[in-house]
């Protein structure tokens, strides 16, 4: 039993957490050149590579195709999206939409308004759809598991900045993380966080290695981390007073993105409902 | 990343497998319940003679030198077969590794080899009536005499005390030095003139701990554990332990009772989608505890340093406990009051239920427990 990281993928970890700081929004060339396209489709890799990158990704608040692209795994040098829930993230950014019945779309339609306005989220113009590569459970799976690595992600800087303010900012004369209103609400933040990244870690090495529990761990994780995600940032938000309910503040982008992790492939409650007909077959 | 077991894992695991089938009779397997009376001295004794306890003391002190991972495999697999917890807990898990890292070679000696036997019980005088999460503010008096110490004072909560042979105890050693320089840490023979174990019922009617009185009691100056008002850093050394080494254990437990909740979930026929959401909610938990203890002893085998996920394992598994017992009588419905085995139920949920509320209290209550992670996990300012 070893529940860890190979060196490898650490020094992977750190290299991709010291480029996004660099480079918070980078174009799909530039993750090329970085040898992270394809990574999916490589002999090379496996999923607990990617899932240290889909990690990263979520806590630099990464807004573009990448993780899909990897997601989906077709063939040939076209980025992809996936369409999820009935609609297509950053539709305008990609060549192709892989539906749920496992054709491939070409990507037009109409971007839509979104809370997440990073999104790019679009509705799917009709079009002449073509047989992808692939099975829709295995997508599936690999889906929820790098959602509730985002998630993961995405809770673990907000929990972050949150912990950064209490220890700074002053109130009666205290820092207010020596109140236990402030810091007991953190500590069960980082508990919601780190069993949430338990959990989309076992799923992620589940999906590696075609565990015969991949399907229900990865709904687990993706139910759990989803609002994990949310509440950190809720408590962050609580924790910054004021200054955290502000546009100025970069938490509601964080917050915006969990609410978006959250119901993306179905809540947490639907998550448990497919657990629970796992658990208790009826 | 792996977490299959290793070849040698898979090995130990079943070795463990076959000595719990030849040797834990039917009769003294404990239903899941774990309820105190059911620990087995024979059972203890057994665990002792195969080389189970103290799996990951030192071979010289008698242990198996084993790594922890073994110690994690054997609990899992004593809690699958519902296997009752050794009697001399206390002992293996508290005084021992106190004793080895602060104790003589001739204390080591004297009482190392009987707690691994199950000959010795031992049990913990450390909370008071007036000090509970203030360990500090202890009042008993450790008082040196030259050439020996004399105890007195009361002691509350303890646990195995009407059976035990010897004492953990701190008090106060020096009542004028600063706190956390004036206590005192010393094994106390529990059959010396002068102390005397009441029985405390808890809200379940059982007996499961004591109080302790202690008047006018000798203690030899060979007893002292650390320096005369150094005893606050043995007493962490003590609690480190009780808190370390207890993940592996809660959340075997805990799928013990995850997996009873489901059979009775099956036996009922649950449909409603909220009890549903709520036992797949639970079974969720399980998991996320297991993995990160996982984690936790990843870190520990590898650094010798458990990681700091390991501090919410026992947060997480008295809430968790809590709920599910809830959520097991809530599904045996109007039988959740029904004691006299007439019901669903024979008991066991009714008892866990009420056992349940003392999770969030015992061996650092979860206000504690969250101001730990934040203060040394979190790196968030001291509240006090």
């Amino acid at each position: 039993m070893d529940f860890s990281f190979t060196p490898e993928q650490e020094d992977l970890r750190r290299e991709a957490r010291a480029f996004l700081e660099q480079h918070p929004a980078p174009t799909m060339d530039q993750l090329a050149e970085l040898g992270w396209v394809g990574i999916l489709r490589s002999d090379d890799f496996s999923f607990l590579d990617a899932a240290v990158l889909f990690e990263e990704l979520g806590r630099a608040l990464y807004a573009g195709p990448y993780l899909l692209n990897e997601v989906a795994a077709q063939p040939g040098d076209d980025v992809w999206s996936i369409e999820i829930d009935g609609f297509v993230p950053h539709l305008d950014a990609v060549d192709l939409v892989l539906l749920p019945d496992m054709r491939g779309a070409v990507a037009a339609g109409e971007v839509v308004a979104t809370v997440d306005e990073t999104l790019g989220l679009g509705r799917l113009s009709p079009n002449g759809a073509e047989a992808a590569a692939g099975t829709w459970p295995e997508v599936e799976r690999r889906l929820l598991a790098a959602l509730a690595l985002e998630a993961v992600g995405i809770g673990s800087k907000a929990l972050e900045l949150a912990v950064d303010y209490a220890k700074e900012r002053q109130q009666f004369g205290r820092r207010i993380g020596e109140f236990q209103a402030v810091s007991h609400s953190l500590a069960d933040a980082y508990v919601g966080v780190e069993l949430a990244r338990s959990l989309a870690y076992w799923a992620a090495w589940c999906v590696a290695e075609a565990d015969e529990q991949a399907d229900v761990a990865a709904r687990a994780a993706k139910g759990h981390a989803g609002e994990a995600a949310v509440a950190a940032c809720e408590r962050a938000i609580q924790a910054h007073g004021g200054i955290g309910f502000t546009w100025e503040h970069p938490l509601h982008r964080y917050y915006k993105r969990a609410l978006w992790l959250e119901g993306a492939l179905g809540y947490g409650r639907e998550q448990r409902a497919e657990v629970a007909a796992y658990l208790l077959p009826s | 990343m792996d977490l299959r077991d290793t070849p040698e894992e898979a090995a130990f695991r079943q070795e463990v497998r076959d000595f719990i089938a030849a040797n834990l009779p039917d009769s003294s397997r404990v239903r899941g319940a774990r309820r105190f009376e059911d620990a087995d001295r024979d059972w203890s004794r057994k665990l002792g003679e195969a080389g189970y306890v103290g799996l990951t003391w030192p071979k010289e002190v008698g242990g198996a030198g084993a790594p922890y991972s073994h110690q994690a495999i054997f609990l899992e697999e004593l809690a699958r077969a519902e296997a009752p917890p050794h009697v001399g807990v206390i002992g293996v898990a508290m005084a021992g590794p106190t004793i080895m890292a602060f104790g003589s070679d001739e204390q080591q000696a004297r009482y190392l080899p009987k707690i691994l036997t199950a000959e010795e019980i031992w049990c913990q005088g450390f909370s008071e009536p007036g000090a509970g999460s203030d360990l500090a503010s202890v009042r008993t008096r450790v008082e040196d005499r030259g050439d020996h110490f004399v105890v007195n004072g009361q002691k509350v909560w303890s646990s195995w005390a009407h059976i035990a042979d010897f004492c953990i105890l701190v008090g106060l050693g020096l009542p004028d030095a600063p706190r956390y320089k004036n206590l005192t840490y010393v094994i106390v023979d529990m059959h010396a003139p002068g102390v005397e174990v009441r029985p405390l019922v808890q809200i379940t009617g059982h007996a499961e701990f004591n109080e302790i009185f202690f008047t006018d009691v000798q203690v030899p100056k060979e007893n002292l554990l650390g320096e005369i008002g150094g005893g606050w850093q043995v007493a962490m050394t003590t609690l480190l332990h009780e808190r370390g080494t207890l993940g592996f254990a809660l959340a075997a437990t805990l799928d013990v009772a995850v997996r009873k909740l489901l059979a009775l979930a099956a036996e009922r026929g649950v449909r409603d989608p909220i009890l549903r959401d709520r036992i797949a909610r639970e079974w969720i938990e399980l998991q996320a505890l297991r993995y990160t203890n996982y984690r936790a002893l990843t870190t520990l085998t590898k650094t010798g340093i458990p990681g700091p996920e390991g501090s919410i394992s026992k947060l997480v598994w008295s809430e968790a406990n809590q709920r599910l017992t809830k959520l097991a009588l809530e599904i045996l419905g109007s039988h959740a009051q029904l004691t006299d085995g007439t019901g669903y139920s024979d008991g066991y949920w009714q008892y866990q239920q009420l056992r349940s509320r003392g999770n969030t209290i015992e061996a650092g209550t979860s206000e504690i427990l969250r101001s730990i992670v934040a203060e040394r996990v979190l790196g968030l300012p001291r509240s006090r």
